[in-house]
């Protein structure tokens, strides 16, 4: 404390002795600039490799201060999560708060040591910078403020899924997965920054940040409406989609990305039957075109197609080889992945809505095709992969050599066979673990143990198969086999299966990029097992197709050659789904659209020519 | 007008005449006007109107993601910008039911001292230059900018800090850093005895402070005055004491407090609480490298916050008085109402004008000074 008590009446004297001052070295400041301090709010810096585009920064800026540019000559890349836009910054507008920086979720915005910026009144436009790692005048300053982890605003960690255990699932078909609770799926849904990353990286555009939103204001109608918009097998999809938008999604970029299938998944679960089909009918118009169009296949893509074709007013009929509706949905995709009631729900959304399906009707045996083509305006045709590749090794012809699909079939409609006490699974693909971790199930049920073989040509680490069926299957005791290269189906002299020979494989491609795998001979193996299921990969029956009209199309590698709206060669005959693309159901869904609305756009320009 | 319709108004003849003081005087703080009616050189009426910012900040928060509004509270008293952040902070902090971690309380602390310290030293040199002792007031703007030197290192800004978050804060101190606050703390009270040569103990300072713009206790608590002003009328009542907020029942500071009530007193509860301060931030430096644990308490994504639908009112003691956020959230993700009790809206409008009655003009001025309003706050 000062030792003057400044209580006392006032001295003519104390400043006085101020005067001391003018004694002291004056105060001088250097004239160089001052550098600011280690985590000083600067000027910004962006690394331009490590950002993304997402916008985020954008979202959370206080005064409306960046705007996202295109930037033509940047990565864009919607699979992956890249845009080539890059943020710029108005500096008549920045508080430099940091925010941008602290919900970052690349890291790449900072803000520098730099302060100072002049301009005359021709350059004014120079307070709007696209901030680079350079910084504002092309000379790096150092760092200033940047994301630590005290500051960071994200959540990077995912909500916790509920499963079922090992123990607990490995004897029943009952659904693994326990789907989130309220509280789970709105703590989850708020993750989302909303970049829409996820919706240009899924096959049919989902609009997934505005049903993420409506999970999070808990409005389960809105997120349906939003589902529905672009995805009738929404059920299915919130199931066992093969979620690009995940793997773009920004916060993944250095957490867990947001959980957008689980998310889709409990919007789903979390409404009544009816309300679903109500929201599904709303957009349906309400005249008939007097059109008829018949697809064939009542899968994904057929069903999507006849889903929007039907909202049209025309008149769908759908032809089904099965007895029930959902194609490799159904007939592929073991239960514990996706229960039958669920696909069933989805299959009724779209039937309510005026859809008809001709079950156990095949095309080519209990109807011609070319009926189709006289009696409809449109056919398309939706025939899925249903045939099993084999490997053609020695051996594999044998009645206990069988193909995955052919399997999962039976298992899925019920059908009797022998399930064997050991199997060998040849593939490393989500088919090969489906139909291993099936047999297992059956196996645990009829001889109260399992013993599942399951060998690929990849290693571990470039297996075909999501990472959580391999973790899952091993979880399940399945013995995974990697870098095995099958080379023949061994035969006792009885004429019984015994096993499956391999060899180490060494390398899969050769030089040239092509499929050549190369064998260390030494290291053989046999994998005993009363079967062996070839899980190698699946094609089109297109026998429906007859000789001549086969004749007549263009093929492309085994596949029908259709146009980018999935036209065929011939008018009158468009295709869709797997039959064309390859294996996975939001791809075929995305198909369905696309080749309904060519098939609308054909029809009404019929219609306009016949009416001119 | 037509010529033929004009008539020459007549005035009575009078000795008073209207002076509009401010918005860009010399002698006003900030962009604030008032218009005083003098007889001679005594105001017989004033009028304050502090309506020349434009501001509306309690508008703009409405418009705001919580968290954005972090950034936007600071600005609302500029000299003493740290209460605004921790007030708006702990009220969310309420609304939410959320814990602040202790670290983050003693560093909320610890800033909002050197605040207090920072925005002091700027009243003095206001009131000593408001009676022409300009270098009191050069050096009291000097030594703050030690304080905002600390700010920058700290938090990357030196007037604005966005330092405080709900939740907590958002990065610890940087290596080394209390050293520097002591040597600080250090400085600022040997300096303590110039100050007091060159103004506090001034017989021009005291002899135009003293019975300058008083007023009695009963009349500060029905004008709603509090902080120093108030205890400058002989009460000690003090927000850290009697509310408590933080850790302040965990640290031992005394309540200065001076019985005239007139400018003078205003200034020297300023000039000891300054002191009480500094025995606050070295108590602070010496506790807090035992308190461990996180900096702050993870928020939800600020882009997909909800905060639980209610009404909050918390309070803490700024420099220029009690600062209150009454805060009402509808449960959506902004701030359905944000009502802040800023202690400069009743210093500067209503006292000011009841105290400057009688005053003389070139009074006007240091009576605001005395005040510590902050025109900010009153037109927010």
């Amino acid at each position: 404390m000062s030792d003057i008590d400044y209580k006392e009446k006032g001295s003519i004297l104390n400043p006085l002795k101020s005067l001391q001052f003018f004694a002291r070295k004056a105060v001088t400041e250097p004239l160089e600039p001052r550098l600011a301090s280690l985590s000083y709010r600067g000027f910004h810096l962006n690394d331009w490799e490590l950002c993304i585009g997402c916008s985020s920064c954008q979202k959370v800026c206080d005064n409306a201060a960046i705007s996202m540019i295109e930037i033509p000559g940047l990565p864009s890349d919607p699979l992956k999560g890249v845009r080539n836009q890059r943020p710029a910054i108005d500096y008549g507008r920045c508080c430099w708060c940091a925010l941008c920086v602290d919900i970052c979720p690349t890291g790449s915005i900072s803000l520098s040591r730099e302060y100072v910026h002049t301009c005359t009144q021709e350059e004014i436009d120079s307070y709007f910078i696209l901030p680079d790692p350079n910084g504002i005048h092309k000379k790096f300053y150092g760092y200033g403020w940047r994301k630590v982890a005290d500051s960071d605003l994200l959540n990077l960690k995912r909500g916790e899924m509920g499963e079922r255990s090992a123990d607990q699932r490995s004897d029943n078909f009952d659904e693994i997965v326990d789907g989130y609770s309220l509280e789970q799926a709105v703590a989850e849904a708020s993750r989302c920054v909303q970049c829409g990353m996820c919706h240009d990286a899924c096959p049919t555009h989902m609009h997934a940040p505005e049903y993420i939103r409506a999970i999070w204001q808990q409005d389960m109608e809105e997120a349906v409406r939003q589902i529905y918009r672009t995805n009738p097998f929404s059920h299915v999809c919130g199931r066992i989609c093969t979620h690009c938008c995940e793997t773009a999604c920004s916060i993944g970029r250095r957490g867990d990305p947001v959980a957008i299938r689980w998310l889709k998944r409990f919007a789903m679960d979390s409404l009544d039957h009816e309300t679903v089909k109500a929201i599904a009918a709303q957009d349906k118009v309400d005249y008939l075109s007097g059109k008829q169009i018949a697809i064939v296949g009542a899968g994904p893509a057929g069903l999507t197609a006849a889903f929007d074709l039907v909202k049209l007013g025309h008149q769908v009929t759908v032809y089904e080889a099965q007895a029930e509706a959902g194609g490799m949905t159904r007939y592929g995709i073991p239960e514990y992945r996706l229960p039958f009631d669920m696909l069933d729900q989805d299959v009724d959304v779209i039937i309510s809505l005026g859809v008809s399906i001709e079950y156990n009707t095949r095309i080519g045996v209990d109807i011609e095709l070319s009926q189709l083509q006289l009696d409809n305006d449109a056919v398309l045709l939706a025939l899925g992969l249903q045939l099993g590749r084999s490997t053609r090794i020695p051996g594999s012809e044998h009645a206990q050599v069988t193909k995955a699909v052919d399997l999962l079939r039976k298992i899925a409609a019920d059908e009797a066979f022998d399930v064997p006490r050991s199997a060998v699974v040849i593939g490393g693909g989500n088919v090969a673990m489906d139909i291993a971790r099936s047999l297992a199930r059956l196996q645990r049920q009829q001889y109260g143990e399992s013993r599942m073989t399951l060998t690929a040509l990849e290693d571990l680490a470039h297996f075909l198969a999501d990472p959580v069926e391999i973790k899952e299957s091993i979880e399940e005791g399945i013995e995974i086999l990697d870098s095995r290269g099958p080379q023949a189906c061994e035969i006792d002299e009885k004429g019984r299966l015994i096993g499956l020979r391999t060899w180490k494989v060494l390398s899969i491609f050769d030089e040239q990029h092509r499929f050549a795998p190369s064998y260390d001979e030494s290291d053989e193996q046999l994998h005993a097992g009363e079967m062996v299921i070839e899980a190698i990969g699946q094609m089109s029956d297109v026998s429906l197709l007859g000789d001549e009209l086969t004749e007549r199309l263009e093929w492309n590698r085994g596949r029908l050659q259709v146009d980018e709206a999935g036209r065929t060669s011939e008018a009158w005959l468009w295709a869709a789904g797997d039959c064309v693309n390859g294996p996975d159901v939001v791809h075929a869904v995305a198909d369905g659209h696309r080749v309904a609305a060519s098939i609308e756009a054909v029809l009404g320009q019929q219609e306009t020519d016949h009416e001119s | 007008m037509r010529p033929e319709n004009y008539q020459a108004i007549s005035h009575p003849p009078s000795n008073e005449y209207e002076l509009n003081f401010g918005p860009n005087h010399p002698g006003i703080e900030g962009n604030y006007a008032l218009k005083v009616k003098l007889h001679g050189d005594v105001v017989v009426a004033a009028r304050a109107d502090g309506g020349y910012l434009h501001r509306g900040f309690e508008k703009l928060m409405e418009g705001r993601l919580w968290i954005q509004n972090i950034a936007l509270v600071p600005r609302i008293c500029v000299p003493d910008p740290v209460p605004m952040e921790v007030c708006y902070s702990m009220a969310v902090e309420t609304l939410n039911d959320m814990e602040v971690p202790e670290r983050a309380q003693w560093l909320r602390v610890l800033q909002l001292e050197l605040s207090r310290i920072a925005a002091h030293l700027f009243t003095f040199g206001g009131h000593a230059a408001t009676t022409g002792m300009y270098t009191t007031m050069y050096w009291g703007v000097a030594d703050r900018d030690l304080i905002l030197d600390l700010f920058e290192e700290w938090t990357g800004g030196r007037v604005y800090h966005i330092y405080n978050i709900p939740g907590g804060v958002r990065r610890d101190i940087p290596e080394g850093f209390l050293d520097r606050v002591s040597h600080t703390m250090d400085y600022i009270e040997s300096r303590l005895p110039d100050y007091d040569n060159l103004f506090f103990t001034n017989q021009v300072f005291v002899d135009r402070a003293k019975d300058t713009g008083p007023m009695n206790q009963q009349q500060a608590l029905e004008w709603g005055v509090t902080g120093p002003n108030l205890r400058a009328t002989g009460l000690a009542f003090d927000v850290r004491r009697d509310d408590p907020y933080l850790v302040y029942d965990q640290i031992d500071f005394e309540i200065p407090t001076e019985a005239p009530g007139d400018a003078w007193a205003r200034t020297l509860v300023r000039r000891q609480e300054l002191m009480q301060s500094i025995h606050i931030v070295r108590q602070i430096v010496e506790k807090l490298p035992s308190v461990g644990g996180p900096v702050r308490t993870p928020i939800p994504n600020p882009l997909a916050w909800n905060v639980p639908a209610g009404e909050t009112y918390t309070r803490v003691e700024s420099s220029k008085g009690e600062l209150g956020y009454y805060v009402v959230s509808d449960g959506s993700d902004k701030p359905y109402r944000v009502h802040i009790r800023g202690p400069s809206s009743m210093h500067a409008v209503r006292v000011l004008e009841q105290l400057s009655l009688g005053a003389r003009l070139e009074d006007v001025a240091q009576i605001m000074f005395s005040l510590d309003a902050c025109p900010p706050e009153v037109d927010r």
